[in-house]
């Protein structure tokens, strides 16, 4: 039962401020080759593969405050309603998420027999034109970004993910493939002790 | 390329039905409890302190939400009362009236969790509601120096609401 396609993406993505395509590219780089300036300077980190692993970690921790955030303004743009299963919101990351915020189009395949796991694939991604690694980067997640920016916005609807790169075309694959895996749904819990 | 500009909180904001100041208060809590924002118009009796308020406001929401959804007579699945569900699911009530004051409520998916308390014959207010969730994002969510989950203290947005909401019917 394959479930019921959301709206598109493409009627928010034409109401929503939009910037300069190329400047969003460009500014995404700055951040990358500060961090890793930043990280250069760190006395500790010697070898290129710590380097690229620290920024790795970083840049996922800056992408899960932001998903933190991101997840209200979707749900304040888009309207969806809370999805029935992991299926549903894959689909809605994916079609109108992902169109909402990178004008892009995902699509979602690879789901196991559970339906926990499923991958994205991005054919066409705005983070990476103009962008090819030098050879001191080889290691580098470019976009790691993305994933903890689906990771913070997916616990701040109550499911906690584990979300990891498969294929990433900067290092000579052909689409972007991301792994999103969720661990569990965390339901609400009543905040206050009764004794207080 | 594409550049566009222009910026307008969508979705356009109800025309107001009639004016004056027509609400009491409005309450804003995230999923863990803590009240983001209060504003208060029009409120002549206080009996509690505003942390017994606060908490007992949400949890009259937490068991209010509870009771509705082990009630549905449409609903296939009935958890047993008590049990915790995700927010937005399960079917949620929006609003109930007293002789005094009608309070209209809506929760996101993502916890957030708005209240306002008006006048008892005021019309439906959803979509109200989702105005003001719009300004949360715009004005509170997109500030960066904003952390989640801290009570929101910003003048502008503050103003926002308040214009908002007097010109509601």
């Amino acid at each position: 039962m394959a479930p019921v396609a959301p709206k598109s993406g493409d009627a928010i993505f034409a109401s929503v401020d939009r910037v300069n395509a190329e400047l969003f590219t460009l500014t995404y780089g700055a951040i990358v080759r500060q961090l890793l300036t930043d990280l250069e300077e760190v006395e500790e980190v010697k070898a290129a593969r710590s380097n690229n692993f620290l920024v790795f970690v970083m840049s996922c921790c800056r992408g899960y405050n932001i998903g933190v955030r991101l997840v209200d303004e979707f749900l304040a743009k888009s309207n969806v309603s809370r999805c029935v299963d992991f299926r549903e919101t894959a689909e809605v990351i994916a079609k109108v998420g992902f169109k909402m915020f990178l004008g892009v189009t995902a699509s979602v395949t690879n789901w196991d027999a559970e339906g926990t796991t499923c991958s994205i694939i991005l054919e066409d991604n705005p983070l990476v034109d103009f962008v090819e690694l030098p050879d001191t980067c080889q290691g580098l997640y470019y976009c790691n970004i993305l994933s903890g920016v689906i990771r913070g916005a997916l616990e701040m609807v109550s499911m906690k993910t584990e979300v990891t790169w498969l294929r990433d075309m900067l290092r000579g694959d052909d689409v972007f493939e991301l792994q999103v895996k969720l661990l569990k749904q965390v339901p609400e819990e009543y905040p206050y002790k009764d004794d207080e | 390329m594409q550049f566009f500009g222009g910026s307008e909180i969508s979705p356009s904001p109800p025309a107001p039905a009639a004016s004056g100041n027509n609400a009491h208060m409005l309450y804003i809590f995230n999923r863990n409890g803590v009240c983001l924002l209060y504003r208060e118009w029009n409120r002549p009796l206080k009996t509690l302190s505003s942390q017994q308020d606060h908490k007992l406001m949400f949890g009259l929401l937490f068991s209010l939400k509870s009771l509705t959804a082990k009630m549905d007579p449409t609903s296939v699945e009935k958890g047993n009362l008590g049990v915790p569900q995700l927010p937005g699911q399960g079917c949620s009530f929006h609003s109930f009236r007293t002789n005094t004051y009608k309070l209209s409520f809506m929760e996101t998916p993502s916890g957030i969790k708005i209240i306002l308390v008006t006048h008892p014959r005021t019309s439906d207010l959803r979509d109200s509601l989702k105005y003001i969730y719009n300004l949360y994002v715009e004005y509170v969510v997109k500030n960066p120096l904003y952390s989640p989950g801290t009570p929101i203290r910003y003048e502008l947005f503050n103003k926002a609401v308040d214009q908002y909401v007097r010109g509601l019917g």
